[in-house]
């Protein structure tokens, strides 16, 4: 096991570094700069300030320095919000996003498991298209229309929860935004959970407990959802990392401060420092999860484990 | 080989069939078919979804008022059956149900187009890599996992911003992202049945590798192919009403669902029929675009229910 | 609180808790901080004044820095660190007179700090977005463009409390381009100690009202009073809150909720909403700025009078503002916004006032003249960065375009990539707009001159208006300025090389709470006049 863990570790450098040249030369191909405003700014000073952010050298030679900078853990300025260095901006933002997108993703596993077994017991019945037809709201409706609409039944009319903001990380910022960002969530992992609690139902394994006399919810809990879980385990890698990497919805609508901001945004300005920044964080993020799933994966299923 | 992501069901099951294709693929076929007659939500869903896209065609013919026409005198005005306008008009006094239904056409096509572009990258890429296995099969999937590795969000906005914005871009950007769980899904499947007898026989007899991949190879892994893909047209959909969030959506006359519900989301207090009509239909396709995805994996799973 | 009968330990301990709570209110109610929410619509981009281009982020800076001048509760240019100056007879030399103060960490603010600041802003090596602002210093421009030195810079220390500063021609706005946050005071001794660190809320100096306290990313940065302002005695807040919203309906609900108390721009989609709801909060005043489509003259069709003309005359600036727009934008006919400083009323485009329709017939007859018509339609790619409101107006511009068989094709982009292309010149028909950074005519007509470079978008070159602006550069008698200057704008109205669609409003949401807020076409509300209710 550890020798796996090693070897896909060190898998892992290459494919950093290909993903962060893949991003670099990307961004700069875009047309339009960093300093391209409604005001256009004359050549000269255009100059000056490229000057000083090493952005007037060849770009291969931009991409070895910046490469270098890297792996001793410089990141860069922000060119948009200069006061803060990239490391900084993704510091201070990575925790609310962490936060927001574990605690969406844990009441998305609760909820959605939930519906897709009581779905999956009920096969094609009223009940199932009922409960499947809740849990995916959050796939049919925009994550920006439904968004505001929370901010505005629950904020403004109700006046239960701020409508927005952060105030001091105080849980009640936090309800409305975890809420919005697990419904789309909610919806992908009932409709996974419906289908392989199905597949296992049918099973030989359960179809013999159940002959066995054992009482049906038992069966359920006891062998069919941990073998159901299977895809929802593998799914969960990924769906972490899109989560807790932040949205740009949730974190404008909500004013939340995380960084999912910055994946838009950023790209949008040219903020070249701090794209490279979100996006080498999100590689790493998606490598580690994928890699944690997996081995969670083979613990839950003996029979990938020998086959290592 | 444990790396699926979304949708891994498809792919772990031994969704290979039998030995002799050719006879119990249609009855395979045929019994799915019989399954998904049976499964109401499906079969609901195909119909509303039918009508819809009969309305899309159609519909625009039944009103009086042109997409692109501006009515000075009746901007943003609710539903007004005198000068019919059934869902109202928009911000620039435009009908709203033409437009509404000029913009089911582009997300629809965004989703199918997309949709084709990423399975026939997707399958013909992983059924490559799973029929020849070994370095090549190493390599491909490699480049996979460096592309999924990429936060999917800034690789489809720098696509667009570095190919510029016509919506035929839009679904190939789209559908260049979208191909790599298809390519995933194809690429177990293809591991699964290339060792059956009848692929060796055909590589026994000479048959080139081309050959069997596109004759024996893809025809027999469509089936989880066609339900992913049943379920990527939705995906597609909100991404591109994502993307119009963004103001990154199709050019103006046109319109998207999308972009209708951007602009709605904006003025649902003030406008709700802005926001209301496209979010209905967009809500409605997505709905019925889930549950045949669904009811077509229950029918089309080898194992029987 | 609701008081329950209760049994006599219970009522002593009431009367007892209710004292307390009691002194509690009288004691606070003589400090009660007093804090000011501001949502503000976009995140700042750095408390170093040097590298600020944002309005957004001068909001937080004008309230830390006091320069030479500043800005008073309407707006206007008022003595900030000079208390007095002199200006000579040809209006080239201009003496400050510095204020006996401070900065915040007790260091007293000399000459030297002014012209330390003002070398900082222009030198190459700095890297400053907006160095051009202060080019009217003469040797300022060859000094930032690596053409002179430091020393050649106008900006003389007589002594610590004398500053001289000379400049290239005599310019009336001098003085409140003064109060432009290019012109702020730096900490030199911070600077040489923190770096770039110097302005983290833990290292930070300044010398005006407010001082940085806190920047949360993406949140709020909030500024507290600064005890050692020379005038901290009539600053009244205490706390100072500028809350990042990138999301206007968010920040009005915000608002609504009473979380805000100031909100600096609205979701102008509601605006039917306000108008019904928030009548007293809404302030829609008129802004020194213009929005206008610039016709690329140097591309074809466009060098063509008749067509820009034609194109001009088509659109129906009225229906923009009154129908789609509904904010109490006003119509544009000239260039520079009417009530700029230094100026009589504008130039106007000789339709203005005539018949929409008659407008109409005009249009389509020049357009035959330049052999347009049904068979040759006039084509071409109408140019806008992404915006709901662009948008709408590309979309009713068309319209408009359209009844004289115009076919103008719209192309959205985003901002980058729109004006990474106008300062090419890659475009035919494109959405600008230009924001006075100081009060006077030459602000705005600057950008027509040959010689302003990508910033001149449509590219118009007319060699009787550059002599024009050059013969307004150097007077001195600011009525024959005024008039000169109109004659340049006629110019520009006669051809057309940009169409005027309206001129900005600022929009914003004021609670009744606030205090001392002044509407002002400046759009400048420093903190230090604010109050708030409790």
């Amino acid at each position: 096991m550890t020798r796996y863990i090693l070897k896909r570790l060190l898998g892992a450098i290459p494919l950093m570094l290909i993903v962060i040249a893949v991003a670099f030369f990307m961004m700069r191909i875009a047309p339009g700069g960093p300093f391209d405003s409604e005001r256009a700014l004359p050549p000269e000073i255009e100059q000056n300030i490229k000057a000083a952010y090493d952005l007037d050298k060849p770009l291969v030679q931009q991409f070895g320095i910046y490469l270098w900078k890297v792996m001793h853990g410089d990141f860069g300025p922000s060119i948009k919000i200069r006061d803060f260095s990239v490391a900084e901006l993704i510091a201070s933002g990575a925790p609310a996003s962490i936060q927001l997108g574990l605690s969406a993703i844990l009441l998305a596993l609760m909820v959605g498991v939930t519906l897709g077994t009581l779905s999956a017991l009920r096969q094609n019945s009223a009940a199932d298209y009922a409960v499947m037809g809740v849990a995916m709201t959050g796939i049919v409706i925009p994550n920006f229309v439904m968004a505001p609409l929370l901010s505005l039944v629950v904020g403004v009319y109700w006046e239960l929860l701020p409508t927005s903001g952060w105030g001091s990380g105080e849980l009640k910022y936090k309800v409305l935004p975890i809420i919005a960002l697990s419904l789309p969530q909610i919806a992908y992992i009932s409709r996974l959970t419906r289908g392989s609690m199905l597949e296992v139902l049918n099973s030989n394994f359960v179809r013999t407990a159940r002959a066995k006399g054992l009482r049906d919810h038992l069966v359920v809990i006891r062998h069919a959802l941990k073998a159901g879980l299977l895809p929802v385990v593998s799914y969960l890698g990924p769906a972490t990392a899109a989560v807790t990497t932040g949205s740009v919805v949730i974190e404008t609508i909500f004013a939340v401060p995380g960084i999912g901001t910055y994946f838009i945004k950023a790209a949008l300005n040219r903020d070249y420092p701090l794209v490279m920044g979100v996006v080498i964080v999100y590689g790493a993020l998606i490598i580690t999860l994928n890699l944690l799933v997996d081995v969670l994966y083979g613990l839950l299923d003996p029979k990938l484990r020998s086959n290592r | 080989m444990l790396f699926f992501r979304r949708k891994s069901t498809l792919a772990s099951g031994n969704g290979a069939p039998a030995e002799a294709p050719s006879v119990e693929a249609r009855s395979v076929w045929r019994n799915a078919r019989l399954r998904l007659y049976r499964n109401k939500a499906a079969m609901g869903s195909l119909i509303i979804l039918g009508l819809i896209i009969v309305l899309a065609i159609i519909g625009p013919s039944l009103s009086p008022h042109e997409y692109d026409a501006v009515y000075w005198d009746r901007i943003q005005m609710g539903p007004d059956f005198a000068n019919q306008h059934w869902f109202g008009t928009d911000g620039n006094g435009r009908d709203l149900f033409v437009r509404t239904l000029y913009g089911a056409r582009v997300s629809m096509a965004v989703g199918l187009l997309a949709t084709f572009v990423s399975m026939v990258i997707g399958v013909v890429y992983g059924a490559t890599a799973g029929y020849f296995g070994g370095r090549v099969d190493n390599l491909m999937m490699r480049f996979v996992d460096i592309l999924y590795t990429l936060p999917f969000m800034f690789f489809v906005i720098m696509l667009m911003v570095v190919f510029g914005r016509n919506i035929f871009l839009i679904f190939v950007a789209l559908g260049a992202v979208e191909w790599l769980t298809m390519a995933r899904i194809v690429r177990g499947q293809t591991l699964a049945i290339k060792r059956r007898e009848f692929i060796e026989a055909a590589h026994a007899i000479g048959v080139s590798n081309l050959t069997i991949i596109f004759r024996h190879i893809i025809p027999n892994v469509l089936g989880p192919v066609i339900v992913y893909a049943t379920l990527t047209i939705p995906q597609v959909i909100l991404i591109e009403s994502f993307l119009s969030f963004l103001g990154l959506g199709v050019q103006e006359p046109l319109t998207s669902w999308g972009v209708l519900i951007s602009e709605g989301a904006n003025v649902m207090e003030v406008a709700p029929w802005m926001l209301l009509f496209p979010a209905a239909f967009l809500a409605t396709t997505l709905f019925c675009f889930n549950f045949i995805g669904d009811g077509l994996r229950d029918a089309l799973d080898p194992k029987d229910r | 609180m609701r008081v329950l009968t209760g049994s006599k330990p219970t009522r002593t301990l009431r009367a007892l808790m209710l004292g307390t709570m009691l002194s509690t209110v009288l004691i606070s109610g003589a400090h009660a901080e007093k804090v000011l929410r501001n949502g503000n619509d976009g995140e700042p981009q750095s408390m170093d004044p040097h590298y600020v281009s944002t309005v957004q982020t001068s909001r937080l800076t004008d309230d830390m820095y006091l320069n030479l001048m500043t800005r008073g509760q309407k707006g206007e240019a008022i003595a900030g660190a000079a208390e007095s100056w002199t200006i000579s007879p040809d209006g080239l030399v201009y003496t400050f007179k510095i204020r006996s103060h401070t900065w915040s960490d007790g260091t007293p603010v000399t000459a030297n700090d002014f012209a330390y600041s003002f070398r900082r802003l222009l030198d190459p090596a700095s890297g400053t977005e907006y160095a051009s602002l202060l080019y009217i210093i003469k040797g300022a421009e060859e000094f930032n463009k690596g053409k002179a030195k430091a020393e050649d810079v106008g900006v003389k220390v007589v002594d610590d409390r004398t500053l001289e500063v000379t400049l290239t021609a005599p310019a009336p706005y001098f003085l409140s381009q003064l109060a432009h946050q290019t012109a702020a005071p730096v900490p030199k001794h911070v600077i040489e100690k923190f770096g770039k660190d110097w302005t983290k809320p833990e290292n930070i100096v300044v010398n005006g009202p407010f001082k940085l306290a806190e920047w949360v990313p993406n949140v709020h940065a909030k500024l507290v009073k600064n005890d050692k302002f020379y005038d901290a005695a009539n600053v009244k807040l205490d706390t100072v809150y500028y809350y990042t919203y990138e999301d206007r309906t968010a920040m009005q609900k915000r608002f609504r909720a009473g979380e805000l108390d100031v909100v600096r721009d609205i979701a102008s989609e509601q605006i039917d909403w306000l108008k019904a709801n928030m009548k007293d909060e809404l302030r829609i005043i008129p802004y020194a700025g213009i929005y206008d489509y610039a016709l690329n003259t140097t591309k074809k069709p466009f060098d063509d009078l008749r067509v820009r003309r034609a194109m001009a005359l088509l659109v129906d600036n009225e229906a923009i503002t009154d129908k789609v727009l509904k904010t109490g934008e006003l119509p544009a006919y000239s260039y520079v916004p009417p009530g700029t400083g230094n100026y009589t009323a504008p130039a106007t485009v000789d339709w203005k006032g005539k018949p929409y329709a008659a407008r109409v017939e005009e249009a389509k007859k020049l357009l035959a003249d330049a052999g347009y018509g049904k068979d040759k339609p006039l084509k071409f790619t109408l140019r806008y960065n992404t915006s709901e409101n662009h948008k709408r107006i590309a979309i009713a511009v068309a319209a408009m375009w359209k009844q004289a068989g115009i076919e103008a094709e719209l192309f959205n982009t985003e901002g980058k990539i729109h004006y990474a292309d106008l300062k090419q010149k890659n475009f035919e028909v494109a959405r600008e707009g230009w924001i006075a950074d100081y009060d006077d005519p030459q602000n705005f007509l600057f950008k027509m001159e040959g010689k302003t470079g990508p910033l001149n978008y449509s590219g118009y070159n007319n060699p009787e208006f550059n002599a024009l602006m050059d013969k307004a550069a150097l007077m001195t008698d600011l009525t024959a300025r005024a008039e000169v200057l109109k004659q340049a704008e006629a110019l520009v109205m006669r051809d057309v090389p940009v169409i005027p669609i309206y001129y900005y409003v600022s929009k914003q949401l004021v609670s009744p709470k606030v205090v001392g807020w002044v509407d002002n076409t400046p759009d400048n509300h420093p903190s230090r006049f604010m109050d708030i209710k409790q």
